[in-house]
């Protein structure tokens, strides 16, 4: 019984630490945008997807890996100034809206391109599970926290070590006063979408060995990194991962001991009860514009 | 170094600034008075970039002294009409608070927006934004100075801006908008809510700023404190120029006596009981 807890919990980690670094993503963009972009998933998705394309041609792994997440670090910059630049004076719930219809639309033109088949990556590294107290852990599964500790640690250190991270950090604190020493919100809010690109496609990449790729797998993924990033309080870099981390071994326990079709409905009991109980929590975050 | 001809600025259906024209010269200390709601706040911020104007234009004079086309070196024969040189000055209305600090125009805003959750060395940096990649090596010695203007802030680099005192916010947020390297500073009632040593402290550092050739328009509620350090000084009424001319014709000017110094020669007929 024990080695089953314990399988659900590694099972649990692997699955939080996807959700984690979605909401990572969703939430340092938020920080900084006042934009809640629920095309995150969509990102993922397309970098998986375009990755597995581009290793099908008979590239090796890293390359495939690198120009992905590129291409969709442009398309999220490029989505950005089409979108989200020509609506900078509505209001957020506007905003999140144009996300929405982003997400849409990027959905259905991945479905144009890739069709509705299942894709997979190889796992990084070879070689079967690791063993721990008779429960089975997934190398891949390290490589996704390593992910998650590496864009943590990345941003830390742009936020507090370099003069272009005070400078978004000024943006932030006072729009107004950043504007007058030279900031511009607009270029700082480009490069927010052109960072959550190149973040949402490593997140797919990194899940590709381990999940379904498909075309539509943004929309889940984008839902949990939703609720991942308000479990832990929506605009805390730290509370999204660990609420990512939650949430992911909630699931796990559900599916594993009460029932599996608990799983996808889970996170959304999760918002509703949130909402119910703590809605100024969120809403509260929601209705102010930052840059 | 500045003119403004004409300017018109809305805030909405408010007309804030009307038919505003004003020249400022290099290297004067300009105080703008007027009561609440004048359109002092309005003009500054139309300066900055931060207000569009409706009409009218915001000239400032091209670096250098010389006009780029210089080759019509006789002096026309169409005599006084022609002696302005329109090449000299630099048309910048409507251009952007960013980029309008690359101009040379700093706004020390009137409630100081300072960047209160990062420290008083990074609010500092963060004021030298649109020269750091030129001058990224000599930032830490514009900082230096800054602190030897404001001695006040000295020691206290690390501490959080929002944590310090109205003073010393006032003083960093002047500090902040002196690492632009402007040449021309804009400081909307940097006196209010201070006591009055600060004050005076500040108005002795603004007087001592004018020395070093940085031309200064300083909007004051506090009239007699800006009177004193001022060379000039305009009084702005529902959104134009009243009254104009040297401080001390303003200070001895009965109409500002009146209004803006608490000084009435003739007491109204109905002072009295
Ligand atoms: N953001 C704003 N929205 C609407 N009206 C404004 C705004 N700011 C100023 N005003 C109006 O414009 C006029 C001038 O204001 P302001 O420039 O702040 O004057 P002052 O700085 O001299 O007190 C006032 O009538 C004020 O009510
Ligand atoms: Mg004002």
């Amino acid at each position: 019984m024990s080695d089953q807890l314990l399988q659900l919990l590694f099972s649990g980690l692997t699955l939080g630490s996807i959700y984690s670094l979605i909401a990572l993503a969703l939430v340092t963009t938020f920080n900084i945008t006042g934009v809640l972009n629920l095309a995150l998933g969509e990102f993922a998705a397309i970098g998986a997807l375009l990755a597995i394309s581009l290793y099908a041609t008979g590239m090796p792994l890293i390359a495939a890996f690198i120009l992905s997440i590129v291409l969709v670090a442009i398309m999220g910059g490029v989505l950005e100034r089409a979108a989200i630049y020509p609506a900078r004076r509505a209001s957020g719930l506007t905003l999140i809206i144009i996300t929405i219809g982003l997400s849409i639309s990027l959905r259905g033109l991945a479905l144009l391109i890739w069709g509705t088949d299942t894709y997979s990556l190889p796992a990084f590294s070879k070689g079967g599970p690791f063993f721990i107290g008779g429960a089975a852990l997934n190398p891949q599964s390290i490589w996704i926290l390593g992910l998650a500790v590496l864009t943590l640690s990345l941003l830390y250190a742009f936020f507090e070590l370099t003069y272009a991270g005070r400078a978004v950090k000024a943006a932030v604190i006072n729009r107004t006063a950043a504007r007058l020493v030279g900031i511009n919100p607009s270029t700082v809010s480009f490069w927010a979408f052109v960072g959550s690109g190149a973040l949402g496609a490593a997140a797919g990449i990194f899940i590709a060995p381990v999940t379904m790729t498909t075309y539509d797998m943004g929309f889940m993924l984008g839902i949990k990194g939703f609720v991942a990033a308000v479990i832990g309080g929506l605009s805390n870099v730290g509370g999204a991962v660990l609420g990512g981390l939650l949430l992911g071994v909630l699931e796990s326990y559900s599916a594993g001991l009460i029932s599996s079709g608990l799983k996808d409905a889970l996170a959304i009991i999760i918002l509703l009860a949130v909402l119910l109980l703590r809605p100024q929590g969120i809403l509260g975050v929601l209705g102010e514009r930052k840059i | 170094m500045l003119r403004i001809e004409g300017l018109d600025v809305y805030h909405g259906y408010v007309q804030a600034v009307r038919g505003l024209s004003l020249h400022v010269k290099e290297g004067e200390l300009l105080a703008i008075l007027g009561a609440n709601g004048a359109g002092k706040s309005t003009l500054l911020g139309t300066l900055a970039g931060l207000h569009k104007p409706a009409k009218g234009n915001i000239l400032v004079k091209r670096k250098g002294d010389t006009p780029p086309n210089k080759e019509k070196g006789n002096t026309p024969v169409g005599g006084m009409s022609q002696v302005e040189c329109p090449q000299l000055w630099k048309d910048i209305t409507n251009t952007s608070p960013e980029k309008m600090v690359r101009q040379g125009i700093s706004l020390v805003p009137e409630r100081r927006e300072i960047f209160s959750s990062l420290s008083v060395l990074d609010n500092l940096m963060l004021g030298a934004y649109h020269r750091y990649r030129r001058d990224k090596a000599t930032i830490l010695c514009d900082v230096r100075e800054v602190m030897e203007i404001f001695p006040a802030l000295k020691g206290r680099e690390k501490e959080m801006a929002g944590t310090l005192s109205g003073g010393l916010q006032q003083m960093l947020a002047i500090g902040r908008a002196l690492m632009a390297h402007p040449k021309l500073l804009l400081l909307d009632e940097p006196s209010v809510g201070l006591a009055p040593l600060v004050v005076r402290e500040i108005m002795s550092i603004l007087s001592q700023l004018k020395k070093t050739g940085v031309t200064i328009m300083l909007v004051e509620q506090n009239t007699r404190a800006a009177l004193k350090v001022a060379d000039r000084a305009l009084v702005m009424e529902r959104g134009s120029i009243t009254i104009s001319g040297s401080s001390a014709e303003l200070m001895s000017d009965s109409k500002v006596q009146q209004a803006y110094l608490g000084r009435a020669r003739v007491q109204p007929a109905w002072g009295q009981a």
